[in-house]
């Protein structure tokens, strides 16, 4: 961090006022950002020069910053929170970038996800998802002694592993057919690998498996696309898992 | 009850996809049997024409034929279907196009693509072989069709071993994303599994390479006098 060396960042930006306006791209220049930046902190320079000039910033989603909460979400060059494997967008750096690069930034697009405004797009469908079947329904009280209920140590690495997607729909944005195939199969591979997920394992897939159809996600091509872009490094062995349990339940059933 | 739940399953994008895997590895494993049969045009014209002969005189040819066009047609049918799905949830695209390591494999984007040529070139196919011009020929005292004679004849025709080979090719790459993913749509391994992605290459290379070798050996070669 002792060489603070400036850039100038031609930005292509995804503008549309609301849900209903057509929206279109608007060219900016941002000078004199700092390579030592992040990428969220480069747009509040962006949008402090909007400001100023008395027009409207560019409003993108964002709250931790540090790549844990899923909030920040946008198209950066055609990838999903830009082209560094396992990085969310508030922890990519412009040292990534070379000083005078155009940048196209874009909202993730799918009819799932419909755009709010800019470079914000309504995520509910996956809360919906959730709510279908991505919990345990039982009151577990306080939290029981570790070694009352054992779990093969590889198992709680796989639900564990699974239990890393924060969310933030980067499989469904660099999915060519916008499925939302890897996030519910983390979701459903957290819980299938552990004794708590048993009783309602069937059902559980079953039913988020349905609402993500009902959704209207497309359906999974087997490109790899979404594991090459989750921030979060959540695998394909989940998705051959979510095939395999949606079988499992067809047949307990 | 239970009718209705294995409707919903089969009719869900993940049960959808599961046919398409199904009969996808049904008709690779054909296209991998008709390639090795296919190399008997190596050995002599008379073992070529005692294998089809073999083939098409056995009345179970009916059953496999029918179990080959249901599987066809249900691979067909469900992929157009999942495409025209797939496209409607992304209706608007993106500007930049994606690339590194985020980008989709060209083999699996245009895996619609090869697909329809394919079906086209498995029309033609029947029409020219299966429905084409019939020599006969005598081999051990039976008389049977001299399919040996149509294949080098056509084999003989520029025009034709240029979409031969074209088709050859899409096959080949159809298979390189289709067999491997076959395996993932039926929840047995991951796509990306390293031993099942460099199988499914090699699948590929050997299916395509096996058929490609025919009219390359009749057309440069001489292979049929």
């Amino acid at each position: 961090m002792t060489t603070s060396k400036q850039m100038t960042l031609k930005l292509k930006v995804w503008r549309q006022k609301n849900a209903k306006d057509q929206g279109r791209f608007v060219d900016y220049t941002v000078e004199g950002v700092n390579q030592a930046a992040s990428f969220l902190e480069m747009l509040d320079v962006l949008n402090e020069q909007l400001i100023r000039k008395g027009e409207e910033p560019v409003a993108f989603d964002h709250d931790c910053r540090e790549g844990i909460c899923g909030s920040c979400a946008m198209m950066i060059n055609g990838c999903a929170h830009g082209d560094m494997p396992r990085t969310t967008a508030c922890q990519l750096h412009l040292r990534h970038f070379n000083d005078g690069d155009t940048i196209v930034i874009e909202p993730w697009r799918a009819r799932a996800f419909p755009i709010i405004k800019d470079l914000v797009v309504d995520r509910s469908a996956f809360d919906r998802i959730i709510s279908a079947g991505g919990y345990v329904s039982t009151n577990v009280g306080n939290a029981p002694e570790a070694n009352s209920i054992p779990v093969p140590q590889q198992d709680a690495e796989a639900a564990m592993d699974a239990a890393a997607c924060i969310g933030c729909g980067a499989c469904v944005a660099q999915c060519k057919n916008a499925s939302a195939m890897l996030f519910v199969s983390a979701k459903v591979s957290q819980m299938a690998h552990l004794p708590q997920g048993q009783p309602e394992r069937a059902r559980r897939a079953r039913n988020m498996v349905a609402q993500m159809d009902k959704e209207k996600f497309g359906a999974c091509s087997n490109t790899g696309a979404c594991e090459a872009a989750c921030p979060k490094g959540i695998k394909l062995t989940n998705i051959a898992l979510l095939n395999r349990e949606l079988a499992r339940a067809q047949v307990k059933s | 009850m239970a009718m209705a739940s294995w409707k919903a399953y089969l009719g869900s994008s993940i049960g959808k996809k599961k046919l398409v895997g199904l009969t996808g590895l049904a008709l690779s494993l054909f296209t991998l049997t008709h390639m090795a049969g296919n190399l008997l045009m190596f050995v002599s014209a008379d073992a070529y024409n005692l294998y089809s002969h073999t083939l098409v005189s056995n009345p179970a040819i009916y059953l496999a034929e029918a179990g080959l066009v249901a599987f066809f047609l249900i691979h067909v049918i469900l992929t157009v279907q999942l495409t025209m799905d797939n496209r409607a949830a992304r209706p608007a695209g993106y500007q930049h196009a994606a690339h590194g390591v985020k980008k989709t494999s060209f083999a699996a984007k245009t895996a619609i693509l090869s697909g329809s040529l394919l079906l086209a070139f498995v029309v033609l196919h029947l029409q020219t072989f299966k429905f084409g011009t019939v020599y006969t020929t005598t081999v051990d005292g039976v008389e049977m069709r001299d399919i040996y004679t149509l294949v080098v004849e056509k084999f003989r025709e520029p025009g034709y071993v240029a979409w031969y080979l074209l088709s050859l090719v899409l096959l080949g790459m159809h298979l390189s994303h289709g067999f491997k993913a076959s395996f993932q749509s039926l929840g047995l391994f991951a796509s990306n599994h390293p031993t099942l992605a460099k199988l499914g290459w090699a699948f590929a290379i050997i299916v395509a390479g096996g058929f490609i070798t025919q009219p390359l050996a009749v057309y440069f070669f001489g292979l049929g006098g």
